[in-house]
């Protein structure tokens, strides 16, 4: 009764379909890794010529290529930075209040309403920062300027309209506000329940529960969560070209009517009328935003892949 | 705080030193009026002309803050008091961040009524008018052409990529797509159009080109990563029992897949792709790179510029001529149309995972 059997001839056999459907799914998930790469390559080459151009090809007084994007990329870090500042301690607010405070059956509408902020298209921001926010920031502004211009950062004077580098920001912040908050809220849910109810129960104050247990739990998460935001801030385009008068130079003053515009919306506005160099310099400034946003993008999914790697969520 | 709710007799050790659960809701509307006490008195003395609304309740939610912490440090301690505060905190947060939502809602649609009413608004194009009257056609159906083809084009490779992903996907390949996927996530949308651009004026060396199809190849960029994400969640709630038994009845991988995985988990499939449109729809940049922008009608997406609604909105606003309030209620409209589709969209999306999700026996 021994039976013997040969071990290749338990091997399952090899189908004409399941060959061409798993060649096709390789193909497919390859493609994306070429697509990306594709995306680089092609920016490089076009942008080669903007390396080599001369002072003429630039608008303004830009001697060569890093003088004229220095003061687009302080632009967008700066007015990430300050959408950040804005955005992430709201952020950890909200899926505080979502995750622990809401009352239980409330908690995934509430959720759903800050995510129809992220469904809004990025254009009826600009209008709205535009029509509604600047005018209604304006005499803010004025008195601010009239109290505080003795603090760098205030001086005057002060715009007309209030399109300034801080109502950008706070159009930016309430943009990426929905990224942050998503990410943090599903942190701040994962703490595991025992920590929390521990330190209840050794006679903790909600708050002083939230500050032991679930904040140091969600630290990694919240810095990731901020970064995903920042490269969402950095990149955003329309809600910038539109609210903002710009005037490219490194400038700190948050509202006067000289303010550093970004590379984004700088592209927005001027490739529609470039031609022949001009449109190679416009690329090479898109490269440029392409790698300080991927550098983002990749230390945030380290640090969440990290993470998850150890928390066993997922 | 929730801890000793219960019925309290005439004198009770446990909610001794404690502030009455009322107190909150009481010292906020207490804080409330005696803002709008001083906004009144500022008012009666003429400094400003009208009553501020907004300052009552801004420095009211201050005056709570304040009021709530030291009444709350008095009575029950630091700890406490910290904690109802922190409370205030996060409550207001969550406030402000409705104000904005709120207020862009309400703008867009007291705006764009007036314009997104008028017969001709979906039925003709912007060609050869000047000031008011004219239509969206043109961006409407532009917007649809390209967000269509940018579904078609996105759909099968994302899904190839998720099933390979969950189905196949073992070891580095699967790790390094798993990785720059949700990198490209991050990538911004006008990066897109630039690569498309960059891509097609050197494919057909035409330095100054924009075309439909362009804009559908940037949106396909933005869009794969999301459908693929999405997507992956979904087969990856499939129970394995199914797959195990499809394969113990002999069927082959291939059939498992395409017989037993997809439809499993096709309601979440589709809600991911229909989240992934409103996602892609309303994005401007690329499309103004590589599409361009007309005022006449182009069916073509394979030549010449074409207008889509989210570039609508902008040109509208950007290229204001004469009769300004013309082109800003166009620009109103504009932006009413695109909330409305994405809202849509959102909505299918949520009713189909809603009635068609499997029902795991939970």
């Amino acid at each position: 009764m021994t039976t013997t059997v040969a071990r290749d001839s338990i091997r399952a056999p090899q189908r004409a379909g399941d060959r061409v459907f798993s060649t096709a799914t390789v193909v497919a998930g390859s493609l994306i890794l070429a697509v990306l790469a594709a995306v680089a390559a092609f920016l490089l080459v076009q942008s080669l010529p903007a390396f080599v151009a001369t002072p003429a090809d630039f608008n303004g007084d830009a001697a060569n290529f890093w003088a004229y994007v220095w003061p687009l990329a302080f632009g967008t870090l700066w007015s990430a930075f300050l959408a950040l500042l804005i955005a992430i301690p709201l952020a950890i607010g909200i899926a505080l209040f979502i995750s622990h405070y809401a009352p239980r059956k409330l908690a995934q509408g509430l959720g759903y309403i800050i995510d129809l902020l992220a469904a809004v298209p990025s254009v009826v921001f600009g209008l709205w920062g535009i029509g509604v926010l600047a005018p209604l920031l304006q005499p803010f502004y004025t008195s601010l300027v009239e109290w505080f211009g003795w603090i760098p950062l205030f001086a005057g004077p002060v715009s007309g309209t209030g399109r300034t580098i801080l109502t950008v920001s706070i159009v930016l912040a309430v943009m990426v506000l929905p990224i942050i908050t998503a990410i943090c809220r599903e942190i701040f849910l994962q703490t595991p329940v025992l920590y929390e109810e521990a330190s209840l129960a050794l006679g903790a104050t909600r708050w002083e529960m939230i500050a032991m247990a679930v904040l140091p739990f969600g630290r990694s998460g919240i810095i990731s969560a901020s970064m995903l935001g920042l490269g969402r801030a950095l990149g955003e385009t329309m809600a910038v070209a539109m609210v903002l008068s710009p005037s490219p130079q490194v400038i700190f003053q948050l509202l006067t009517s000289q303010n550093p515009t970004t590379i984004a919306a700088n592209i927005a506005l001027n490739f529609p009328e470039a031609h022949g160099t001009g449109v190679n310099i416009l690329l090479a400034t898109g490269l440029v935003l392409f790698v300080i946003t991927l550098a983002v993008n990749m230390v945030a999914r380290v640090i969440i892949n990290r993470r998850k790697a150890f928390s066993g969520a997922n | 705080m929730s801890t000793t709710t219960v019925a309290a007799p005439l004198t009770n050790s446990l909610t001794a030193g404690k502030l009455p659960k009322y107190s909150a809701v009481v010292v906020l509307l207490a804080s409330w009026l005696v803002t709008a006490a001083v906004f009144l008195i500022v008012q009666l003395a003429g400094i400003s002309t009208s009553f501020n609304v907004a300052g009552t309740l801004f420095f009211g939610t201050v005056l709570y803050c304040i009021a709530i912490y030291l009444l709350s440090y008095f009575v029950e301690g630091v700890r406490k008091a910290k904690d109802r505060l922190v409370t205030a905190l996060v409550t207001a947060a969550f406030v402000i961040a409705l104000l904005p939502l709120v207020s862009l809602v309400a703008t867009t649609v007291i705006n764009g009524l007036p314009a997104f009413l008028t017969p001709t608004f979906f039925t003709s194009s912007q060609r050869n008018v000047v000031g008011a009257g004219g239509g969206a056609l043109h961006a409407v159906i532009g917007t649809l052409f390209i967000t269509g083809l940018a579904t078609v084009i996105s759909v099968p490779i994302g899904l190839l990529s998720a099933i390979y992903l969950t189905e196949y996907g073992r070891g580095r390949l699967a790790r390094a797509i798993t990785f720059f996927v949700d990198v490209m996530t991050g990538i911004p949308s006008i990066v897109a159009g630039l690569f498309a651009f960059a891509l097609f004026s050197l494919l057909f060396s035409d330095p100054g080109i924009r075309f439909g199809f362009g804009g559908a190849i940037s949106l396909s960029v933005l869009m794969i990563p999301v459908v693929v994400r999405s997507s992956e969640e979904m087969l990856k709630l499939v129970p394995n029992e199914l797959r195990e038994a499809a394969y113990a009845l002999g069927v082959p991988k291939w059939l498992t897949i395409l017989k037993v995985v997809l439809p499993t988990s096709l309601a979440g499939i589709v809600t991911g792709i229909m989240i992934s449109i409103s996602r892609v729809i309303g994005e401007t940049a690329p499309l103004l790179i590589i599409s361009g922008f007309t005022a006449s009608m182009n069916y073509d997406l394979f030549k010449d510029r074409m207008m889509t609604l989210p570039v609508f909105v902008y040109t509208q606003y950007a290229n204001q001529g004469t009769d300004t309030q013309a082109y800003l209620d166009r620009a109103w409209a504009g932006a009413l149309t695109l909330i409305l589709i994405v809202m849509l969209l959102n909505a299918i999306a949520r009713l189909i995972a809603k009635l068609f999700s499997p029902k795991l026996g939970r």
